[in-house]
């Protein structure tokens, strides 16, 4: 009943070959296949954000894409951020401005305002509201996140 | 000094990085199994037939257990035993769990589950209030009534009465990590069980029951929950339960976790109430008499019904003296989830309606709301002891008519004297930090010149009461160790669930031995260490659990001074430990070789602390005590924007003054009230629970389900905390911070309500959740 099928795929620097069942999505394949935990799922179905993980440079939910879809993909979860220090300056302003609560979301959100960091999102308020509108935090009310990520912009620009 | 700085949370470092570990990404053996839940489609009636091949043959199933099956408690309440983990006989609500799947993986079981053919014979369904009112379906003999002086005869006397109702709506927690368990079964029977739960012991508790062993037997552990807010307090029994029953059964490691759906359509809620209310006033908006009606629907079992309903009434005052006051409530039983604790727990129903009048009263007297708050504003607390004169300079003009009768002080409808009111201060403050008086005008000249877009301005108070209302709750235990290194093992019965309790309690701990806070390990929540703990609750947090651990480590640290002052002939009391270091005699030695000294010497570096709350004393039936240490206060001025042609609406600004005490750790505080404003104007905004005529809950994901996103929150968010100290005995005089700032949610709503009430002359009687379709239809009442 289960079909498989290979696929090849990099996930945080490293080279993947495994077999998948055709229906299984790319959060659960990172989870459950290879161990990477920091992704997590909130709903699995597409709203919540707190799957969202870098395929291909752009941050996507990993509970809408089939890890078969991921085949050729270069993958980058939360884990691998901590590899680089692409992210240092984002998880450093979580941390001091207490961006982060129960931290369930915390991964999710990280890669989503990365994204807006790396593309030159201006500090401005209203736009990171806007771009981080698809992660949701039940804790924080998200004044926290907004304060990390205008502190980070704001950093970049000086330097 | 280690307490008031503010310390990042201290998973920050793990959390940033995928590290901190949640039940779901702890690393499993090979030949674990994982559960699913079949689940009751039908909101009443009699199981005919259960037929479970079709889900025993499906790939992967490795066993199906229905209420027959279990070997001992078939029970996961944590009150009434009225909770079967499976359903026996009966089926009470739309998404009862009736039997369940363990296979070899998580996908496998939810499959199988969904395989069952289960013949059921409807019965008739009590769904709303009305049906549980024409069929007297309750908690309790009849309704709980508090009462203070003779409500009828004030309201009667009045010169004016005011009446309504107020519809207000449930909440679903939508903590990020849904509901999980894992449990791990040991030789010789024992049970150890990993839960996303705020209150371990009961999940100890009830699995002893289901195993028939003692609680020794069984071991919980709790590192952190992916959120909580109350409805991991009782919502992790069945899942945990589960779990132990079947590894014991298949000696596997057994993991359980709710799809988001299942999480939303079994697990309880906050409370839906219903709220009549009389009220007799004088022409200033003074209350002379008020009489609320409150009705609420528990759901199918008793859980935490009746505290929660107590804790609306008991909160149905808010910050306003009622001298003459009858509160009733009806706790009602339906056939829909068990209603459960949400943060706030009852508190914040109870005081949506109180000031639901205070808008009420002032539309009808056309009188400027915050002042008619005022006008009913309990009495300033005294500047001294109790006993050190009035401070008349704090009280505002329209008050004093009432300065000749503050020489006794003033009582709550349940008859516990208000001692410590803080909001004529605290107010005075917020006003003038928000321009408060300027903005109120500008939103009016605003809705004079634009037909179209509509703006409201509200300034609404709160008054929280931190205690359990069950008074032997209040109590809470530590179990700290000085290594001979000294480094220092921290333990105690609260759970973190991302408020930063267990940073907290470190700092406490941190600055009794006078040490660096890394100093301190923090460590799991566990039953082994700690016993009989209470839920992580009540905003109880760091109030029960910081004493207990001060308690402990000023046991060891005594110690400790009275050894090394010995060795320098010096008194045990003139011994100080600040900044890593041990003074003695003139001298300042490490603190970590004092430590290996003592250890040395044969001093007991490892100590219990125990702490119960004093001054509680609540007698629940009559509506008589003081069932609460002390209140907590804070103040909140929203401004919103609707369009009046579609009832779409924005908060466009935020201020907030919030009393967490002498706060332990700022960041935190300001964390807690921020989230906490967030999620309790979600409730009253987007936040809407609809079941159907067939009681099954159609908004059972985030798809329907609209919790507040980032561009959801205020645009200017000002938060600040007000400075002063508690003025009883907490510790170090904080405040509990957990809970009331979700009050502070409120004013967005009655900020929506002023906004629709700028749309026409009549009364828009705005009901809760204030959803977009709420908004216009309130916009319809209001030009009608
Ligand atoms: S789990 Fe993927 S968006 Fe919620
Ligand atoms: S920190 Fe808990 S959901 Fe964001």
């Amino acid at each position: 009943m289960t079909q498989t099928q290979s696929i090849q795929l990099t996930v945080n620097g490293e080279p993947v070959n495994a077999s998948v069942p055709v229906r299984m999505n790319l959060v659960d394949f990172l989870r459950q296949e290879l161990g990477l935990t920091g992704s997590h799922v909130g709903c699995e179905h597409g709203v919540c954000g707190a799957c969202t993980i870098e395929v291909d440079g752009a941050p996507i939910r990993g509970c809408l894409m089939l890890a078969v879809q991921a085949n050729g993909a270069t993958v980058t979860t939360v884990e691998g951020l901590a590899d680089t220090d692409r992210a240092d300056a984002l998880k450093a302003a979580f941390r001091d401005r207490n961006a982060l609560q129960c931290g369930f979301c915390t991964p999710g959100m990280l890669t989503s305002a990365l994204s807006y960091v790396e593309s030159g999102g201006p500090a401005d308020r209203t736009a990171i509201r806007e771009h981080i509108s698809g992660n949701y935090c039940r804790c924080t009310g998200y004044q926290a996140i907004v304060d990390a990520i205008c502190d980070v912009i704001g950093k970049e620009a000086k330097s | 000094m280690s307490v008031a700085k503010p310390l990042p949370h201290d998973s920050a470092p793990l959390q940033v990085t995928g590290q901190a570990r949640y039940i779901d990404d702890m690393p499993l053996p090979a030949n674990a199994l994982h559960l699913a839940f079949g689940l009751s489609e039908v909101a009443h009636g009699e199981l005919t037939g259960v037929d479970l091949s079709a889900v025993r043959a499906a790939p992967g199933v490795v066993a199906v257990l229905t209420a027959a099956d279990l070997p001992f408690a078939n029970d996961v309440s944590p009150s009434a035993h009225d909770e079967p983990l499976l359903a026996m006989g009966t089926v009470h609500y739309v998404g009862q769990p009736i039997f369940v799947v363990a296979a070899e993986s998580h996908l496998a079981a939810r499959k199988a589950a969904r395989l069952a053919q289960v013949e059921i014979a409807e019965k008739p369904a009590i769904l709303t209030i009305d049906q549980a009112l024409a069929a007297d379906s309750r908690f309790e003999d009849g309704p709980r009534i508090y009462e203070k002086g003779d409500a009828p005869s004030a309201i009667a006397a009045a010169p004016v009465v005011v009446e309504g109702r107020l519809e207000l709506g449930g909440q679903e927690h939508f903590y990020l990590e849904g509901q999980a368990a894992l449990a791990l079964p040991q030789e010789g029977g024992d049970m150890v069980v990993h839960s996303s739960t705020q209150h371990p012991t009961e999940i100890q508790h009830k699995v002893a029951e289901a195993l028939g062993v003692p609680m020794h037997a069984v071991r919980v552990e709790v590192r952190r929950m992916g959120g909580g807010f109350g409805g991991k307090e009782s919502q992790g029994n069945a899942l945990a339960v589960a779990c132990a029953v079947i590894a014991r059964q298949t000696g596997r490691p057994v993991k359980m976790r709710y799809d988001r759906d299942d999480d939303m359509v079994i697990t309880g809620k906050r409370h839906d109430f219903r709220i009549d209310y009389r009220v007799g006033v004088d022409a200033v908006g003074r209350i002379q008499g008020i009489e609320f009606t409150q009705y609420t629907r528990c759901g199918w079992a008793q859980d935490l019904s009746l505290p929660v309903a107590d804790r609306a009434m008991l909160h149905a005052d808010n910050a306003y003296h009622l001298a003459h006051a009858r509160i009733v409530s009806h706790r009602l039983k339906t056939n829909t989830q068990s209603a459960t604790a949400y943060r706030g727990f009852g508190g914040p129903q109870g005081m949506v309606g109180v000031e639901r009048v205070m808008d009420h009263v002032a539309q009808q007297l056309g009188l400027d709301p915050l002042a008619v708050r005022k006008a009913n504003f309990y009495a300033p607390a005294e500047a001294g002891g109790l006993s050190a004169p009035h401070a008349p300079a704090a009280r505002p003009p329209e008050d004093i008519s009432q300065q000749k009768k503050t020489a006794e002080v003033q009582t709550t409808p349940y008859h516990m004297a208000v001692e410590d009111f803080i909001l004529h201060e605290l107010i005075a403050r917020l006003e003038e930090s928000s321009d408060f008086a300027e903005r109120r005008a500008a939103v009016d000249a605003w809705n004079a010149a634009n037909p179209i877009l509509k703006k409201g301005i509200a300034l609404t108070p709160v008054k929280f009461g931190i205690s359990f209302t069950l008074t032997h709750l209040n109590q809470a235990g530590a179990l700290v160790h000085v290594y001979q290194d000294g480094s220092i093992h921290m333990n105690h019965g609260g759970t973190e669930m991302g408020q930063g309790l267990f940073r907290k309690v470190a700092q406490v701990a941190a600055e009794v031995f006078g040490v660096a806070p890394e100093v301190v390990k923090i460590t799991a929540t566990d039953t082994g260490k700690v016993p009989n703990t209470s839920a992580t609750a009540a905003s109880s947090g760091s109030d029960l659990n910081g004493m207990a651990v001060k308690a402990a480590c000023e046991t060891i640290r005594a110690r400790m001074a009275e050894f090394i002052a010995r060795e320098y002939q010096a008194e045990a009391g003139a011994v100080r430990f600040a900044g890593g270091q041990v003074h003695v005699g003139g001298e300042s030695l490490e603190f970590a070789e004092v430590v290996q000294r003592a250890y040395l010497a044969r001093v007991s570096l490892s100590s219990t602390g125990f702490y119960r709350t004093p001054k509680v004393e609540w007698d629940r039936i009559a509506g008589r005590g003081r069932p609460f240490y002390y209140f907590a206060y804070g103040a909140a001025a929203t401004e919103v924007v609707i369009d009046s042609l579609t009832g779409e609406n924005r908060i466009l600004r935020a201020d907030i003054l919030h009393d967490a005490g002498a706060s332990l750790n700022p960041a935190l505080d300001i964390g807690q009230i921020e989230g906490g404003y967030v999620q309790g104007a979600g409730w009253l905004t987007t936040e809407e629970l609809v079941w159907d005529d067939r009681g099954r809950l159609r908004t059972h994901a985030p798809s329907t389900y609209k919790i507040p996103a980032c561009s959801d929150r205020p645009e200017v968010f000002n938060v600040a905390l007000w400075d002063g100290a508690n003025r009883e005995e907490t510790i170090y005089r904080s405040k509990a911070v957990g809970e009331p700032p979700f009050m502070l949610g409120i004013s967005a709503w009655s900020a929506l309500a002023d906004a629709v009430a700028a749309c026409g002359p009549g009364y828009p009687d705005l009901q809760a959740p204030a959803t977009a379709e709420e908004v216009l239809a309130a916009i319809g009442r209001a030009r009608s």
